[in-house]
């Protein structure tokens, strides 16, 4: 190989694609946010509901997890996924820019296609999995040609070494890929119809349905968002990552015991035993590779941590690792069957959930889109500090309603629910408890209002930091048109 | 060591078969075993497959999205047993495709809410749950009445469905229409309707248009009511 000299040369990446998956990540960060405050507010005023079918609770809740899972932090994942391998691999994309643009607009009409099908009335009836058969087939082409682009990249590379960021981004696009076609097996009522039957019933189906469930979490909304993790916070402290031997074990420890744990999702139920069992068992257990992956990070800090001072961005990125590690011990605890008897089917899973999803995932891609707007539009700085950090603070407020009143709420019912008077019959009838979490309900929605809020300032942040005159770099000397390079790799 | 890291780190195939594996144990070890353990699924008296119009019922529950506020699985502790009934066992789902278990209590356990209430009440709470329940956080339902039910690709659902196992005959799919419109009907003779499918409730249509409500609360009416546990024992029902 003639490494050397294409080494040389400069290679010219494809921004391009990059820069349209971050465009779509903010919007549909506030369509999700905007969204889930909406259905929130359903929960707290029924009569929101309208009683229309398409505005009904059940339909539009799946347009809200949906959109904060799949197009928000779907794009964020994949937008981010093929910066960073461009960047460590010092490699242009594989497979030409036709190629990733058909992958940005199939994945987008992935989501409206699902979005739409939603609210019309098509649903496979499966958590985080609602989308009809023929949908799920046209993720699963889109799907390939992702894993193929960014396989092929690492490929082409011209370092010697695959950076660790790379190994989470490939584990969670292939397990992804696996668990989306089994998961998804399904026979349509005609090749005309777009209603299916799953493949499989009762027991098996919930076991099924709970390993893709969980680890849509464990690899989607985990093992993707480390890979953003391992780039973004060692550019943005400016310091190496702190283990390379931990991130090693973690790596491969995480990974091997996170498909274990789908069981606890259905603990005391007709599952048996042993499965219920080993599904805790792997839950604790992983408590350890979580944390693994949440000491790398905050400890690649060390020396920089005065930067947390100066850049918002980093203070995001941050602040997701520590509600991470917060999350994923909260997780365990709630896999414990004991526990677990008391918080399943009540808030407490919800508040659980969010703790997740906005402190690590919206938190991570906030500090990822802070770092990466500036840099995709080569402008010289964030439009502005001060509005990045009105945004931190808004959406920290904003978890801590959330979470907060959501682990009152949680508690409360599986209390209410199980409470006996002083005759041996139970307490409390069912509404009752509706009753009784109906402030917390609404100090969730306000926890909602935050984020959204934050979330827009972020949007007009990110858009003045392009358009903005006061961010344009200064003049180079040197204006050679890059496009009369020869292209690295290709 | 024999494995050396640096193999993965410099071969991306390597690496991308190392996590396959890796990903492919935990999910291999606890599903597997559940299509090929007998006793994974208990064998009991009662359980038969939907009738047509509870099918459409049913396929009408998780259109709406019904799974997301109410579950279907009593849990094996005393206060969902006092509060519910028996604890749901796996036999129950068996004919699910797909299982409606659920994950969040907005509303009440469901999976033995049949005969509960009578079909008036399931017509008035679908329409408007505040009339009956001021306080319920349920949305309303009203259109479900207003909408016939589509029934021409009945054939074809079920169909599909013993493609996947549902043990239907041809003597059931060939009369599912007429089965449909009988149990729709509260007016019609249903004994052939009950000789296939036993203890299956008729709702309380007009006797000429079929609705979506009807359908769904033939569904509602027969919810874990086919198993009679006052004839099975605790040692049937081991895994």
């Amino acid at each position: 190989m003639s490494s050397n000299a294409l080494a040389a040369r400069p290679v010219i990446y494809n921004d391009e694609v990059v820069k349209k998956f971050v465009i779509a990540a903010v919007f549909w960060a506030i369509i999700a946010f905007g969204l889930g405050v909406y259905i929130a507010s359903e929960l707290a005023w029924p009569s929101l509901n309208l009683g229309l079918s398409f505005t009904n609770f059940g339909r539009l809740r799946p347009v809200h997890t949906s959109a904060a899972v799949f197009a928000f932090g779907g794009s964020a994942l994949i937008g981010t996924s093929l910066y960073v391998v461009q960047r460590t691999c010092h490699a242009r994309l594989w497979g030409g820019a036709a190629l990733a643009n058909f992958i940005f607009w199939g994945y987008q009409f992935f989501i409206v296609m699902a979005a739409l099908s939603y609210v019309m009335g098509y649903s496979q009836g499966r958590e985080y999995a609602e989308p009809e058969w023929h949908i799920d087939l046209w993720l699963t082409v889109v799907w390939v040609l992702y894993l193929l682009v960014f396989l092929g990249t690492l490929i082409k590379r011209n370092e010697p070494h695959i950076y660790v960021a790379n190994w989470f981004y490939l584990a969670f696009i292939i397990t992804i890929a696996v668990l989306h076609v089994v998961n998804n097996a399904a026979l349509p009522i005609s090749w005309y119809s777009a209603k299916s039957y799953g493949a499989y019933t009762g027991v098996q189906d919930a076991l099924v349905q709970w390993w893709y469930g969980h680890n849509a979490v464990g690899f989607f909304l985990t093992a993707g968002f480390l890979g953003m993790m391992y780039y973004f916070i060692p550019k943005a402290a400016g310091r190496p990552v702190y283990s390379y031997r931990l991130s090693i074990v973690h790596f491969w420890t995480l990974i091997f015991m996170y498909i274990w744990a789908g069981p606890h999702h259905l603990h005391w139920t007709s599952l048996p035993d042993w499965t219920q069992t080993l599904g805790m068992a792997f839950s604790i257990m992983l408590w350890m590779p979580s944390w693994g992956g949440m000491i790398n990070g905050l400890m690649t800090l060390s020396g920089a941590w005065d930067k947390l001072r100066t850049d918002p961005g980093l203070r995001f990125s941050v602040t997701a690792v520590g509600f991470y590690g917060m999350s994923t011990f909260e997780g365990p605890v709630m896999s414990v069957r004991e526990v677990n008897a008391l918080s399943h089917y009540t808030d407490w899973t919800i508040g659980h959930v969010h703790s997740g999803a906005l402190g690590w995932v919206a938190f991570i891609s906030f500090g990822a889109l802070y770092y990466l707007v500036p840099v995709l539009w080569n402008r010289k700085a964030l439009y502005s500090n001060r509005l990045a950090s009105w945004h931190y603070w808004i959406a920290t407020l904003g978890i801590v309603f959330y979470i907060v009143s959501m682990w009152v709420a949680g508690i409360m019912e599986g209390l209410m629910w199980r409470a006996y008077d002083k005759f041996g019959f139970l307490q409390y009838s069912f509404v009752e408890s509706v009753i009784a979490i109906h402030p917390f309900m609404v100090i969730r929605m306000l926890g909602g209002v935050f984020f959204l809020l934050g979330g827009i300032i972020m949007a007009y942040n990110l858009r003045k930091t392009v358009t903005s005159p006061t961010t344009e770099q200064p003049r180079q000397g040197l204006e050679t048109p890059l496009g009369g390079f020869a292209v690295a790799g290709e | 060591m024999f494995i050396r890291h640096e193999w993965f780190e410099k071969n991306a195939l390597l690496l991308l078969i190392g996590s396959l594996l890796t990903i492919s144990i935990g999910g291999i070890v606890e599903i597997v075993p559940l299509f090929t353990i007998e006793t994974t699924v208990e064998h009991v008296e009662g359980m038969r497959p939907y009738s047509p119009l509870e099918l459409r019922g049913r396929d009408i529950y998780v259109r709406e999205g019904c799974y997301l506020c109410h579950s279907q699985q009593i849990r094996t502790l005393r206060d969902e047993v006092e509060r519910y009934g028996h604890y749901s066992i796996a036999a129950e789902s068996m004919y699910d495709h797909p299982f409606q278990w659920g994950s969040k209590r907005i509303g009440p356990d469901l999976a033995r809410v049949g005969g509960k209430y009578s079909n008036d009440w399931h017509y008035a709470h679908l329409k408007n749950a505040q009339s009956l329940v001021p306080e319920s956080l349920m949305p309303h339902y009203a259109f479900l009445a207003e909408t016939p039910l589509q029934t021409d690709d009945i054939q074809e659902r079920m169909r599909t469905l013993r493609t996947l196992g549902t043990p239907y005959t041809d003597e059931d799919i060939a009369n599912a229409k007429a089965d449909l419109l009988t149990q729709a009907d509260p007016a019609a003779d249903n004994a052939k309707l009950v000789g296939r499918y036993p203890k299956a409730i008729e709702a309380s249509g007009d006797g000429k248009t079929v609705t979506e409500a009807d359908a769904l609360v033939a569904y509602l009416q027969m919810l874990g009511t086919l198993v009679n546990f006052a004839d099975t024992n605790t040692e049937r029902l081991r895994q």
